[in-house]
């Protein structure tokens, strides 16, 4: 018997985790001295007071919709993919061979073509801890932080040693051809007489993260694949009974997770940066953990999440600016999230559901 | 012979660079063999480092900073412990929160109280670990051979470098001949066997929980107080991985412990002197070096070298009533 109504788990415990979360964080604000309230209304204005503002919540927004959706997918099928940093910056490396080596008569096909690439580089990277972990038995969480290491030694060698131009002392790649700019969102909604979201990163690639919205929903709960990744999940015994291979399971569960969080470069590095430096992914792999226990590892809820920590970070960033609040602020924000939604979930979950139970019992 | 002074200096900086992570190694070697999986010995000796330091510079007493970076830590162990023992929350999503805990927090405590750019004020003097000269180092220093072995190599390290080294056997008698090792290994094996002889399983994994912020405590003092003088933002630089690696490498087992932390440092000491290797014309970039210790984990994890089984009960959060 359910102790609670579905509701309460979807809806109330991700709240109430959030406002604990919220609460933690103005007491740090206090005690740094500043006073939480004006902080508020300087991250709303900042990061919502104007297009520019949502030009920067939207394009951090879309950084964290591939990545925790990366996380969400891994979820489901029972692992935590800790690996999402190093995907991504490999997928970094796909989108700069792509956009770098391939004369691209239009950017439509270059975004196809920069999709494939991340997707196959993320995913490659995911390759190797999910075979291990799926045959040898090594544990996916120890493996993955391995390989972000991993990951960003190979990079720092690649920018260094192989792809920076020559007589550039910047540990980057040359700048990507004018015919793979992607279309921001300045030159997508302005019109003559009113310019919107000037200067800011947002680019079409938000959209093509909420499709990645749409299609892992429908991966997940109208597939058969996704049945029985959400059955792998949920009861590894019961879905090798039922014929399922714990082994291929594993395996396409880390490699659309993998995929997905490479995906993200298409956003920072082709929409944004249109060149590719050392730490492009500015941690937004890591934040994929905290969107995807917050969104409750369901596609909405990402989307949901993923725009809540895009105001955060777009917000902290304004903080930064007018305060004497460092931007380190979010991190910490960060991880009281991470710590209410995930690790003391039962801390909120124990009390509610007694609370249910006596309800129903009362009723 | 110049071979043979840089060979000296360069072990001489493994072993400095060693002591961090054999502290912290040791650190989640107690908390593992317990059966809690602690990835958060980075944000522990993070927390550590900067409340050390912090304490050090204001009070000019690097006791009071070791004790203060130990408390600092112990928090976020007592914090790991309340998520993953008593709300048996995942443990590995508790230690990425403490990882990023502590990466914010000490930035923003650190702006807000020295305004340096989120870094302590240098320490000197009192405020940090002086070395420790052994007697005649200086006298036999000439000697060859053994001269510069004793005085540049075993004589002239901080306190708590002595003090990590001397934890390895300590570690080794307490896991392996007392009976709260003995108790400690079982709970993290099989604790519902360890329930039934009539012992709290929760104290258990408190106590190694407790242990393992004591010695992240003072891997942090170390890398603030004596290796460098005073914190800076992000100064453990993956540490607790390197630490959590060199863990899987010696099975979580003391002595092998001491000897991959020896091995990673001596690594990242190589990488630190020279640049790119060129071994007779293959040259070896720095990176490989930088990624080395993943690498060696990756294939040791996988099987190949000998296989790494954890403990049978690690990551699991004991439930009495079945």
């Amino acid at each position: 018997m359910e102790k609670m109504p579905k509701w309460a788990d979807v809806v109330l415990i991700p709240v109430i985790s959030l406002l604990l979360a919220a609460i933690l964080s103005a007491l740090v604000i206090l005690a740094i001295g500043e006073n939480p309230v004006e902080a508020v209304k300087l991250m709303v204005t900042g990061a919502l007071g104007s297009t520019y503002g949502w030009g920067y919540t939207l394009y951090y927004a879309t950084n964290f919709m591939f990545t925790g959706l990366a996380v969400a997918v891994a979820f489901h099928a029972r692992m935590f993919n800790i690996g999402g940093e190093g995907q991504a910056m490999l997928g970094g490396l796909g989108v700069a061979i792509v956009c770098l080596y391939v004369p691209w008569p239009h950017w439509s096909i270059a975004l196809l073509a920069a999709c494939a690439a991340s997707m196959i580089f993320g995913a490659a990277w995911a390759a190797i801890p999910a075979y291990l972990q799926a045959k040898r038995g090594s544990h996916i969480v120890i493996t993955t932080i391995m390989f972000n290491f991993i990951a960003a030694a190979f990079l720092n060698y690649m920018l260094v040693n192989v792809m920076r131009p020559q007589g550039s002392m910047d540990p980057a790649t040359a700048r990507f051809p004018e015919a793979v700019q992607l279309p921001t969102f300045q030159s997508m909604f302005s019109t003559a007489e009113n310019v919107m979201f000037r200067g800011a990163p947002a680019n079409i690639s938000f959209f093509v993260a909420i499709v990645a919205c749409v299609i892992v929903w429908a991966l997940i709960w109208r597939t058969r694949l996704g049945y029985e990744i959400r059955s792998y999940g949920k009861t590894e015994t019961g879905a090798v009974y039922a014929g399922i291979s714990p082994v291929r399971i594993t395996i396409i569960a880390m490699l659309i997770s993998g995929g997905l969080a490479g995906m993200m470069a298409i956003n920072n590095v082709m929409g944004e940066a249109e060149r590719l430096v050392l730490n492009s992914t500015e941690g937004a792999g890591f934040i994929g953990i905290a969107v995807a226990l917050m969104g409750r590892s369901h596609p909405f809820g990402v989307f949901l999440a993923a725009i809540l920590f895009g105001f955060l970070y777009q917000g902290g960033a304004e903080l930064a600016l007018w305060t004497s609040i460092p931007r380190e602020l979010i991190v910490v924000i960060q991880a009281l999230v991470i710590l209410f939604t995930g690790a003391l979930d039962n801390m909120v979950r124990m009390p509610l559901e007694k609370v249910f139970l006596s309800l129903r019992k009362g009723g | 012979m110049e071979f043979f002074v840089t060979l000296i200096q360069v072990l001489d900086s493994t072993v400095r660079l060693a002591t961090p992570l054999l502290l912290a190694c040791l650190a989640g070697l107690y908390s593992e063999r317990a059966g809690i999986f602690d990835i958060g010995l980075e944000g522990k000796m993070l927390m550590a480092a900067f409340f050390s330091a912090a304490v050090a510079a204001a009070t000019g007493s690097v006791w009071l900073g070791l004790l203060a970076g130990i408390v600092s830590s112990l928090v976020l162990s007592a914090l790991h412990g309340l998520a993953s023992i008593t709300f048996r929350g995942n443990q590995l999503i508790s230690g990425v929160a403490i990882n990023f805990l502590a990466s914010g927090l000490t930035v923003l405590i650190a702006q807000s109280w020295f305004k340096q750019g989120g870094r302590t004020p240098s320490l000197f003097g009192g405020g940090r670990f002086e070395p420790i000269e052994f007697p005649f180092a200086d006298a036999i220093s000439g000697v060859p051979f053994i001269g510069p072995i004793y005085s540049e190599l075993l004589s002239g390290h901080s306190i708590l470098v002595y003090v990590a080294f001397l934890l390895v056997p300590l570690t080794w008698w307490i896991l392996f001949r007392t009976r709260f090792g003995l108790r400690l290994r079982a709970v993290g094996e099989n604790p519902a066997a360890v329930d039934t002889a009539g012992v709290s399983v929760v104290g258990l994994r408190f106590a190694a929980v407790a242990i393992c912020g004591v010695l992240c405590g003072i891997a942090g003092a170390y890398l603030a107080t004596a290796l460098q003088a005073g914190f800076v933002k992000e100064m453990t630089a993956g540490r607790g991985f390197i630490a959590l690696a060199a863990l899987i490498f010696a099975k979580w087992r003391p002595w092998h412990a001491m000897g991959a932390c020896l091995l990673f440092g001596l690594l990242q000491a190589i990488a630190l002197r020279f640049q790119n290797i060129d071994l007779g014309g293959v040259v070896i970039p720095v990176q490989v070096m930088d990624a080395l210790p993943y690498i060696l984990t990756v294939v040791i994890l996988a099987g190949f070298v000998g296989k790494a089984i954890p403990p049978r009960a690690g990551g699991e959060p004991y439930v009495k009533e079945r």
